[in-house]
């Protein structure tokens, strides 16, 4: 149940964008430490330059694969469009649908379902990739490199997880009693979380993925 | 004095307010599109070894991000003081990442 606080706003909405506020600082430092580690690995897999073990003559390519992460990020922006189309659909649930748009659009149980296929798309993506770079040769333990890239990429996967959990509930209620106006606040606050892990992935490609 | 409401008040696109439908499909467009640009360039040797390459990527993921936070998180639309409470420790997480590779040699490489 939400309250007024004496700045006229939903409590629990300060509450989130406060949480959001230290995940910030969390992803901050995160990020952080990969970058300041980035190309320090005394050993390979490297991300993006194959190398060869002097001792085994064993070569590992460049571990990371661009057009895998393309369409995961891909996947992971296209599920924060869904999820604030499921916002609007909840908010506006008894507005008039004249058109078959309308309809379609309207519908809060498609869209909160396209976003939690989505966002366990990304997660398949995700252990695709970590089994890929496992068989490959990176390990948490094997280089500065996987250590920090596991961690960081790992909390990242482990906020989707509990995401989908979360849209996974608010589907379950909407499929029970069906979502209206009165829940849009317990909507938004879902679709923020999920918004702020989107917005993290934005940058995680670019600083970790794009840029070598 | 407590009350259950859907709403606050500092939101700008109360209830009754037209959806956004367009406006949202719209960024996505550009969403789309910008992360296509993103890995296009990735792929161009002459873009990717010039001295633009980075900052280039910055200023596109940083739009994307503004894109999402302002108008998907409706920052935009509502009370400051969310844009505060995010925006603050944005900007400490940032200081922090700054210093950071400042301090172990990361910016001068």
């Amino acid at each position: 149940m939400s309250h007024y606080t004496t700045t006229g706003l939903d409590n629990r909405k300060i509450a989130l964008w406060t949480f959001i506020g230290s995940e910030c600082m969390l992803f901050g430092s995160l990020i952080s430490t990969y970058l300041v580690y980035k190309g320090r690995s005394l050993v390979g897999p490297f991300p993006h330059q194959p190398w060869t073990d002097p001792a085994t003559g064993q070569t590992y390519p460049a571990i990371l694969d661009i057009p895998i992460t393309t369409a995961s990020a891909f996947v992971l922006l296209m599920s924060s469009v869904a999820m604030v189309l499921a916002y609007e659909a909840v908010k506006h649930r008894h507005d008039p649908k004249v058109t078959f748009w309308d309809k379609v659009f309207g519908n809060s149980k498609l869209w909160l379902s396209v976003t939690i296929i989505l966002g366990a798309g990304f997660l398949g993506f995700q252990s695709f990739e970590f089994t890929a770079f496992y068989h490959e040769g990176l390990t948490l333990q094997r280089n500065l490199f996987g250590s920090s890239f596991f961690l960081l990429t790992g909390f990242h996967g482990a906020h989707v997880t509990l995401g989908v959990l979360w849209l996974m509930s608010l589907l379950a209620t909407d499929i029970k009693r069906g979502l209206g106006p009165k829940d849009a606040g317990t909507v938004d606050l879902a679709a923020l979380y999920w918004h702020f892990v989107d917005v993290v992935w934005i940058l995680i490609f670019t600083l970790v993925y794009l840029i070598e | 004095m407590a009350h259950d409401h859907a709403h606050d008040h500092g939101h700008g696109e109360a209830a009754h307010g037209k959806p956004k439908t367009t406006l949202y499909l719209i960024t996505a467009v550009v969403l789309t599109i910008i992360t296509a640009v993103e890995v296009w360039i990735f792929f161009i040797p002459a873009i990717k070894e010039s001295a633009a390459f980075i900052p280039i990527l910055l200023v596109l993921s940083a739009i994307k991000f503004a894109a999402v936070v302002m108008l998907y998180m409706h920052l935009k639309f509502d009370s400051k003081l969310f844009t505060q409470l995010f925006v603050g420790p944005l900007i400490i997480a940032g200081g922090t990442m700054i210093a950071l590779l400042a301090l172990f040699g990361q910016l001068s490489k």
